[in-house]
């Protein structure tokens, strides 16, 4: 194991770790920001309780996604210098200026929302909390501006043997940042959403505080179904624009091998990297990739075989990913219209109710299938066509990313499980009584 | 002119991150120390309360701007600094996480597991963070293609050790004058009286510092060169006393104050000296990492100063607002409120 594949692991883990907590907090936020509102316009005391306790639930999981973001900015340091070297022109002032726009606000201000229940006005402490979810969305802005750059750099020139920018602009408003940001928010806002039905679904079942969770319930349910239906038709966007910009990475995600004119999207396959064709392909449907690549059923698709063996990324762990993350975004299209046709007689569809305590991983499982065919579809390139992966790393030993990767599976697993617990154990408590 | 504008701006916003977070890292530090029971330890955690997140942040934006402003060094220091820097972020994780976790389930062990995580979690970075600046202030072994060639037991050479207690000690002394302006009664003499403590032995690191800088690093170049640089450990050395002068006095805001100047013009003493090197060779001089070799094309620094001179003023500003309105000292209602740590 070589230090690349080890920073990659480490890189990997962390990401996919501080992506469990990330979406909530982007979803979360603005629900109990919805919820505070609302008792600021009603004065129902009924929304003050709803925020303190879906708050207390954001807050036991925004911890843990602050501090392990502070880890991801510096591994670029840290793991990957010849890639902060190389790209640290244009790369770098995306997360300064995140740190400094976004991040300060957020953690600045979710404390005076934390302390200040007493000392605020109830609008002002509000907005406090309306602070908080639009900083950390504009910060995901900002991250996601970073990423979309990885995946398809623009507004740079190659100078002084490093990328150096020369249009700032085009990084933060290129069309993949702007889709990369759309699609991950609502996957995000999916979450929560699922979120918060779930528990909700669960105390209903018990016919807990019922008057108080229909009410999350259906908070959440408009919420849920809005991005449910805009993240269907807005990922077919994504899809068009990474046949464009990142052609190998739709075709391992399709396990397309050919080249070929009105390419078929098979329902079932099982891809045989090595032989580089598919064993088996059910359920064929003529031109729909071309369909989805280029609007236009007869339109050519380019296979895996027609790029250099060293530029394509893996197929199965790609196609595979692709797979979930569609299937449950139609899922959850299809569990949030139900629920609409359903949401003035929640406390009698028990069996409706129980899917959705159980739907409550299903986001997270959809949200990072999807970073995985993001990442490894990006493969064998840090920065797709412009920099290796393989280049990028630091030179440093081995047996040192050996050293730190056990330490973060161990402290991130320690962490994940005690904030889990928590998450349930005040989930399950439910709120407090009403004064 | 614009990189020595970002040199200012990167000492800075460390210095200001040494001065914010450093009383939560001094205070976190001493917590059994200066809690005798679980009620005077909450009183701790609610004194660094509405405060610690929001100074955490100003580590992220001077690693940020380091990314930024200088890609080549962010990317030899961090790499080269691994485990050191490593260490430090997994200990603030722990503290941070500590915050959260801690009130959340009311045990004896639970608490007093997160307690220790506090300890160590404030203790480790608060050492390593002087350990790896008197480190660069002396020089760090790398080649000319930015390799490093140590370990990290290489960075706990004597000079490094004294650096690492140098901050150490004077994060300690801030963050016990800091309990006793969030305190009343019992809790605020023995701030005070744990700072009278404290300061005489930072005294002797300090001046032990201030000679053996002579010895071990170049720092002193700079200011031979142009005496009107030793102003700033002057104004260090005053804020010094002047702070032991306000605790004696039990003027806990001044003695904050003072203890934050000393902070500060400490941490500029070093990159006054540093200057134009942000990350010095000890292999050769010629392989360092200065503001003219590691820097950003122009076209990034004007467009981050532009986003530095709008942004980072409104941060002040809301930030004092934070401490303006949560600077007050704890009373019985704060420690019963429902959201209180």
């Amino acid at each position: 194991m070589d230090a690349v594949f080890l920073s990659r692991l480490q890189f990997g883990a962390a990401a996919f770790f501080h992506f469990l907590f990330v979406p909530l907090t982007l979803g979360l936020s603005i629900l109990v920001a919805i919820m505070e509102t609302k008792y600021v316009r009603t004065g129902d005391e009924d929304y003050k309780r709803m925020a303190k306790f879906w708050g207390k639930l954001f807050l036991i999981n925004f911890a843990i996604g602050i501090v392990t973001g502070i880890t991801l900015e510096f591994q670029f340091g840290t793991n990957w210098a010849n890639y902060s070297k190389y790209v640290g022109d244009v790369f770098g002032s995306l997360l300064a200026i995140e740190a400094t726009l976004a991040f300060f606000l957020e953690s600045t201000f979710i404390a005076v929302w934390v302390f200040g229940w007493n000392k605020l006005s109830a609008k002002a402490h509000a907005a406090c909390i309306w602070v908080v979810a639009i900083a950390s969305n504009v910060s995901a802005y900002w991250i996601l501006s970073a990423n979309a750059w990885m995946q398809h750099p623009v507004g740079y020139t190659i100078r002084n043997g490093r990328a150096e920018l020369v249009d700032f602009f085009s990084l933060i408003t290129q069309k993949f940042a702007v889709l990369s940001f759309l699609h991950t928010v609502s996957g995000a806002y999916i979450l929560a959403g699922f979120f918060v039905m779930g528990v909700s679904a669960y105390h209903l079942l018990r016919k807990k505080e019922v008057e108080f969770f229909k009410k999350s319930f259906r908070i959440a349910l408009t919420f849920a179904l809005i991005f449910s239906v805009f993240e269907v038709v807005q990922g077919h966007l994504n899809g068009a624009e990474v046949a464009k910009a990142q052609p190998t990475k739709l075709a391992a995600m399709e396990a397309h091998w050919e080249t070929e004119k009105g390419a078929p999207i098979a329902m079932f396959v099982i891809p045989d990297e090595k032989n580089e064709r598919n064993r088996v392909e059910i359920g064929k449907i003529p031109g729909a990739l071309s369909m989805l690549a280029y609007h236009n059923t007869t339109a050519a698709v380019v296979g895996l075989k027609d790029f250099p063996k060293d530029e394509r990324p893996p197929v199965l762990i790609n196609f595979l990913a692709f797979r979930t993350m569609v299937g449950l975004g139609f899922l959850f299209m299809l569990l949030t219209v139900i629920g609409w046709f359903r949401r003035n007689k929640l406390e009698d569809s028990p069996r409706f109710l129980k899917i959705m305590l159980y739907a409550i991983p299903l986001p997270y499982i959809a949200i990072e299938a999807g970073w995985m065919l993001t990442e490894i579809g990006r493969q064998p390139w840090i920065v797709y066509g412009l920099m290796k992966t393989s280049d990028a790393v630091s030179p440093i030993a081995a047996s040192q990313v050996l050293v730190s990767l056990v330490a973060f599976v161990v402290v991130y697993t320690a962490l994940g499980i005690v904030d889990f617990y928590l998450l349930f154990k005040y989930a399950r408590k439910g709120p407090e009584v009403a004064a | 002119m614009l990189l020595n504008i970002w040199f200012f701006l990167w000492g800075l916003l460390w210095a200001v991150y040494f001065m914010l977070d450093g009383f939560d890292l001094g205070l976190g530090t001493l917590l059994p120390v200066l809690a005798k029971d679980d009620n005077e330890r909450r009183v701790i955690y609610n004194a660094m309360g509405p405060f610690w997140d929001g100074n955490e942040v100003w580590v992220i934006t001077a690693g940020g701007v380091t990314f930024a402003a200088f890609p080549t060094t962010y990317a030899v220091m961090f790499s080269s600094l691994y485990a050191a820097l490593l260490i430090i972020l997994f200990a603030l994780i722990l503290r941070g996480v500590t915050f959260e976790f801690r009130n959340k389930v009311d045990k004896p062990f639970w608490r007093a597991v997160w307690d220790w995580c506090l300890v160590v979690g404030s203790f480790v970075p608060a050492l390593l963070f002087g350990v790896a600046f008197a480190n660069i202030f002396k020089g760090i072994p790398i080649d000319q293609n930015g390799v490093y060639h140590g370990t990290l037991f290489t960075l706990l050479n004597p000079y490094g050790l004294i650096g690492g207690l140098l901050f150490l000690f004077l994060f300690l002394v801030h963050g016990s004058i800091w309990l006793s302006v969030k305190t009343e009664g019992e809790m605020h003499d023995r701030g005070l009286s744990m700072a009278k403590k404290l300061w005489p032995v930072l005294l002797v690191i300090a001046v032990v510092f201030l000679g053996t800088t002579k010895y071990y690093t170049h720092l002193y170049d700079n200011y031979f060169q142009k005496p009107v640089l030793f102003v700033i450990p002057l104004i260090t050395v005053i804020a010094l006393l002047a702070t032991r002068y306000f605790v004696g006095k039990g003027s806990e805001w001044k003695a904050w104050f003072a203890s934050s100047v000393t902070i500060v013009t400490a941490t500029f003493f070093g990159i006054a000296g540093l200057y134009p090197n942000l990350f010095p060779s000890s292999i050769d001089p010629s392989y360092s990492l200065t503001i003219f070799n590691s820097s950003s094309s122009p076209l990034t620094l004007k467009i981050m100063l532009g986003v530095a001179l709008a942004l980072v003023p409104v941060v002040i500003i809301y930030q004092a607002w934070v401490y303006k309105a949560f600077g007050h000292k704890l009373t019985e209602e704060d420690l019963a409120y429902d959201e209180a740590y």
